[in-house]
C-alpha cells in the first residue's frame, strides 16, 4: 500500500471524494428532444445544471421525496436532476410543469430517452398542484421567463412563454417566488435562474421577508446577459426551536433530526464510526 | 400520469372550493413495474388521501386495495405491494379528469394531464 504524505492528503480532499464517486450523469444533448414551439437548453438550463451538479452532495442527503421543475421546456434540467439523483435516490419522484403542451410532451420524451421517469403536468406555475403538494417539494428547480418584455407578452402561446418575463422580467419571477413559499418542504430546497436585470438582489430581499435564506449558488456571464442560480431554503425561526425541543421533552435525538446542519453532522459522524 | 400524480392534482377554477378529487375517466392505462420502497411508501403515505386513491385505482380496474387505510396496515407487507402498485405502476396514457364541482373536463392525452385553464375561468 502506497503512503500518501498527510500534507498531500489535506490539500486535496475534495478531489479525492470525488474519484472515489462515480462520475454523475446528467442529461446528454444528443437524446434531449426538440420541437420548434420550445425552448432548447442553452446557457441559462447549462448554468442551471452546472449548480445543482456542483451541490449535488447536498441534493443526495436531503434523500428527496418529490422533486418539481416549473416550467419544464425541454426537459433537460429535470432529466438531469433525476441523473443526478437516480444511484443513491432511487424513489425520488420527479414532477414538472409547463405552459406549453408541446414542451411537457417533449420532457416526457427527453426523460424517457435518458431512462427516467417524470411526471409531467400542463398548468400554469404549478397551480393545479399548489394545494395538494403545499410544503411537500423537497428540491424545487426553475429556469423562469426572465427577459424583459412588454407585459402582454407574457404567458403568450408557445415558445415566447418560456422567456417573456413583462416588466423587468419579473413578472413571472414574483409569481413564483410566491408558489416557492407554498410548495418548498421544511428542508428544502430551490435553485432559480435569474438575470442580472432582474435584480436578484431583491429577489433575496423579497425571500427574506418570507422567511427563506438564499444565496447566489452560481454565476455566469455571456456576451448576451449577466446569469446567477439563486439558492432558496427556509430559515428556522429560534423560537420555533425552542418550542420543538419542549415538545419532544428529553428526546435528544427527535430535536437534532430535525435540524438540518446538526443532523448533517450527526450523520457523518454515524457513517465515520460505521466505516 | 401515475395515481400518484392524479393524487396531487386538483381543479383551480376560479371560485371552485371543492375541486378535489378529480374524477378519473381512464381509456388507456398501462402497467410499468418499479422497484418497490417500503420507506418510500411509509413516508409518503400520511400525504395521499386514501379514498381518491381507491376510487381511482378502480377507474383502472384495480380493486385489491382496502376501503380504508390506517398507518398500522404499512407493516404489512402485502398492504404495501397493492398500495406501491396502485400509486407508483398504473399510467394512465388516455382519459380525462372531471372537476367534482364544475364537470370540467380536463384531457389526459399521451399520459399528460392538461389542466389549462380557459380566460374565463383564471
Amino acid at each position: 500500500m502506497e503512503l500518501t504524505s498527510p500534507s498531500e492528503e489535506t490539500k486535496k480532499p475534495q478531489k479525492k471524494a470525488v474519484i472515489t464517486e462515480s462520475v454523475p450523469k446528467i442529461a446528454k444533448i444528443q437524446l434531449v428532444s426538440s420541437h420548434p414551439e420550445v425552448y432548447e437548453p442553452c446557457d441559462d438550463s447549462f448554468l442551471l445544471v452546472d449548480a445543482l451538479l456542483a451541490d449535488r452532495l447536498n441534493l443526495i442527503n436531503q434523500n428527496p421525496k418529490f422533486c418539481l421543475e416549473i416550467g419544464c421546456g425541454s426537459g433537460y434540467v429535470i432529466t438531469s436532476l433525476a441523473l443526478i439523483l437516480s444511484q443513491c435516490n432511487p424513489s425520488t419522484q420527479f414532477f414538472a410543469t409547463d405552459i406549453n403542451l408541446h414542451a411537457a410532451q417533449t420532457t416526457l420524451q427527453t426523460s424517457a430517452n435518458h431512462g427516467i421517469h417524470c411526471e409531467v403536468v400542463v398548468t400554469d406555475i404549478a397551480s393545479c398542484l399548489q394545494k395538494r403538494l403545499q410544503k411537500s417539494i423537497d428540491v424545487l428547480v426553475v429556469n423562469p421567463p426572465y427577459v424583459p418584455t412588454p407585459e402582454d407578452e407574457v404567458g403568450a402561446v408557445g415558445i415566447v412563454s418560456s422567456w417573456a418575463g413583462g416588466f423587468n422580467g419579473r413578472t413571472v419571477i414574483d409569481k413564483i417566488l410566491d408558489v416557492v413559499d407554498e410548495l418548498l418542504s421544511t428542508n428544502g430546497l430551490t435553485y432559480m435562474v435569474a438575470l442580472s436585470e432582474n435584480d436578484p438582489s431583491e429577489i433575496c430581499q423579497v425571500m427574506r421577508e418570507k422567511g427563506f435564506g438564499s444565496k447566489i449558488a452560481l454565476q455566469r456571464s455571456t456576451e448576451e446577459e449577466r446569469l446567477c442560480v439563486i439558492k432558496f431554503w427556509r430559515e428556522r425561526e429560534t423560537n420555533e426551536v425552542d418550542r420543538e425541543i419542549t415538545d419532544n421533552g428529553s428526546s435528544l435525538n427527535g430535536w437534532l433530526g430535525r435540524v438540518p446542519f446538526v443532523n448533517s453532522l450527526w450523520k457523518k459522524g454515524n457513517e465515520t464510526s460505521n466505516s | 400520469m401515475r395515481l400518484l400524480t392524479h393524487n396531487m392534482l386538483s381543479c383551480n377554477i376560479k371560485g371552485v372550493t371543492n375541486g378535489f378529487p378529480l374524477k378519473l375517466e381512464a381509456d388507456k392505462w398501462v402497467t410499468k413495474e418499479v422497484d418497490l420502497n417500503a420507506d418510500f411508501l411509509r413516508g409518503v403515505f400520511p400525504k395521499i388521501e386514501w379514498p381518491a386513491l381507491v376510487a381511482a385505482a378502480r377507474a383502472l380496474d384495480y380493486g385489491d386495495l382496502p376501503e380504508q387505510a390506517d398507518g398500522s396496515m404499512l407493516t404489512s407487507e402485502d398492504f404495501l405491494r397493492r398500495f406501491h402498485h396502485a400509486l407508483l405502476e398504473l399510467h394512465v396514457e388516455e382519459g380525462a379528469l372531471v372537476c367534482p364541482e364544475t364537470g370540467r373536463r380536463f384531457p389526459i392525452s399521451k399520459g399528460i394531464p392538461n389542466m389549462l385553464l380557459h380566460e374565463d375561468e383564471v
